[in-house]
């Protein structure tokens, strides 16, 4: 399937991306390289395969809802960009 | 004792010097530390070193040892790969992203080492989030092969090969997720061993395709990953695909004897495809292990050939929605002055990932966007268990498959950085091991121009030990692991 500059955009947006005009038509075309590539799964026939998610078909395991941690808020969010009080920063979003 | 002896040395043998106190651990860090020092300029193979703390952990573990308080890895200096969370430490996973993260947690490899009395040197160079094979997708520059500084080392534990090759520790962790411990083993000239999915945590290794990621050990000997394989391995209550079954002593139980093994050679493997000098250097590596009474039998892979596209749909969708949560807001790199939260979203995520971990992204959420989720990544996880299939099929009348564990030796910088697809068959023997979830194991093989080749065995789920058993015979009767890069001559 070939891909446009548009449907690059399109999901570039979706990814939270930003790509520059000037680099829009290389990423569009090793972009298109790749998805070559995994076309190549139309070619055989998995009708009645079941879908793989885990390789030994494992699932999830349940544990009790106890307390293991202790809550470690300073030192959790000193990796923050920027924080206030406790709270992280971000651009105003309401006016 | 010499430093250069040290410094060869494989973890079994320094284990038993540091126990006969022919050595302290003090002194093998030392030397390590300095190797270090003295050829990181030429290969960067290191991003963040420890010294002091290394050299503290390195006393005590001295103290413990005069006690006779000895565990499986006292005193042995490591260097881990830049992908796992160190407490107090920072880890950046090769990218400008987390250029200035430091975790407030370890992950569960790096505790159990340390509680196995290891002793942690640094952090290793790596492709940016484990994404590539050359180790040129870094954000802080390519490492260099120590074999010939004008190639890669192959990636995405690029580093870690590197250094374990250089001598700078006697043995490095690595993650797998579709080749990155096992190609870097072969480009490098060291035993890598991928363990089967669910034998090693994954709690607080940072996240690139979570059903196929899986720690391992890389080190100078198939006998020394027994060593560290049993270190590292074990359910945990932090990661609910970390799986629930007994760990033996893969040290204890490695044996020579390798009579009436059956080793699958796949017909896809060892198709015109493959590089002649390759092929003749894996053969005779599989003629050792007949002559110690193997059986040689071919076998077919049939969906071999889908593993790639396979591979590229369902890593980069994982990978897409595991890189979300770098957001400019919680943690990680944060653009100057965003005029609003879009911006802030948007430009925080252009600078910090790299070029190749954007791509990936770009493939892995249009596999998942509306319209496209059925034809690509409901497809790609059908096509994986027909791969799967395949494997276990083929265990039905052998106990290892074997193949090359990379096309070629290692190539020059920029030969394929510019075709993503080309950079990508680097991988074509390694990305259905992780498919199906199998340990898998690369051991040299020997040179073909001077430049490393590897061998790779492919177990059942969670029969690491056979492969280790074959690994270590085979290096028992040759050595080939044994060959060193001339980094005196190479980088004086």
């Amino acid at each position: 399937m070939s891909v446009s500059p548009q449907d690059v955009e399109k999901v570039a947006l979706l990814a939270r991306l930003a790509i520059s005009e000037s680099d829009l038509p290389e990423v569009t075309e090793r972009f298109g390289r790749v998805l070559g590539l995994v076309d190549e799964l139309n070619t055989i026939d998995t009708e009645t395969v079941v879908p793989m998610s885990n390789p030994h078909d494992m699932h999830q395991r349940l544990r009790p809802d106890t307390v293991t941690g202790q809550n470690d808020r300073e030192n959790l969010m000193a990796s923050a960009p920027a924080q206030e009080q406790g709270y992280f920063l971000v651009p105003k979003v309401i006016d | 004792m010499t430093d250069n002896a040290l410094l060869s040395g494989s973890v079994s043998s320094l284990r038993q010097q540091l126990r006969d106190r022919a050595v302290s651990s003090e002194e093998l860090t030392r030397a390590c530390l300095e190797r270090i020092e003295a050829y990181n300029g030429a290969l960067n193979a290191v991003i963040t070193m420890c010294s002091e703390q290394a050299l503290d952990s390195a006393r005590e573990a001295d103290k413990a040892i005069a006690k006779g308080d000895i565990a499986s890895l006292t005193g042995i200096p490591l260097l881990h790969k830049d992908i796992f969370c160190t407490n107090g430490v920072r880890t950046t996973c090769g990218s400008r992203m987390l250029e200035q993260f430091v975790p407030a947690y370890d992950a569960t490899v790096v505790t159990k080492m340390r509680g196995e009395g290891a002793v942690m040197l640094g952090k290793c160079n790596m492709d940016e989030f484990a994404m590539g094979s050359s180790n040129e997708t870094s954000f802080f520059g390519a490492v260099r092969n120590p074999w010939d500084l004008n190639c890669v080392p192959g990636g995405s534990s690029g580093g870690s090969a590197a250094a374990l090759a250089a001598g700078m520790a006697p043995l490095v962790t690595g993650t797998d997720t579709g080749g990155s411990i096992r190609q870097p083993a072969s480009l490098c000239g060291v035993t890598g061993l991928k363990p089967t999915y669910g034998r090693v945590s994954r709690l607080g290794i940072i996240a690139f395709a979570s059903s196929l990621d899986q720690a391992g050990p890389m080190a100078r000997t198939a006998e020394d990953c027994a060593i560290a394989l049993t270190a590292m391995s074990g359910v945990d209550a932090g990661d609910s695909t970390s799986a629930d079954i007994p760990v033996p002593d893969f040290h204890a139980g490695l044996h020579h004897d390798v009579q009436g093994l059956r080793i699958g050679l796949p017909r896809e493997y060892f198709n015109e495809d493959l590089d002649p000098d390759v092929r003749e250097r894996v053969m005779a590596a599989l003629s050792e292990l007949e002559l110690a009474g193997a059986t040689l039998v071919d076998i077919e892979l049939p969906h071999s050939h889908y593993a790639i596209a396979t591979y590229y749909v369902i890593a980069p969708a994982e990978a897409s929605a595991n890189l979300a949560r770098y957001d400019g807001v919680r943690f990680g790199y944060r653009c100057e002055e965003p005029v609003d939260l879009e911006d802030l979203y948007l430009r925080s995520r252009s600078e910090g990932f790299g070029e190749e971990v954007q791509r990936r992204i770009l493939v892995g959420t249009y596999a998942l966007s509306a319209g496209f989720y059925d034809a690509y990544f409901n497809k790609a996880q059908q096509v994986r268990r027909v791969i799967t299939e395949d494997f276990t099929r083929a265990f039905e009348s052998v106990d290892v498959i074997a193949g090359p564990s990379a096309p070629g030796v290692a190539f020059q910088f920029g030969a394929k950085q510019q075709d993503p697809v080309a950079m990508y068959m680097e991988d074509i023997y390694t990305l259905a091991v992780n498919l199906a979830g199998l340990p898998g194991l690369s051991t040299p093989a020997g040179l073909i121009n001077g430049m490393p080749v590897g061998l790779q065995l492919i177990g059942k789920p969670f029969d690491e030990q056979t492969i280790l058993n074959a690994a270590h015979r085979l290096q028992s009767d040759t050595d080939w692991h044994m060959a060193r890069p001339q980094l005196e001559t190479v980088a004086p």
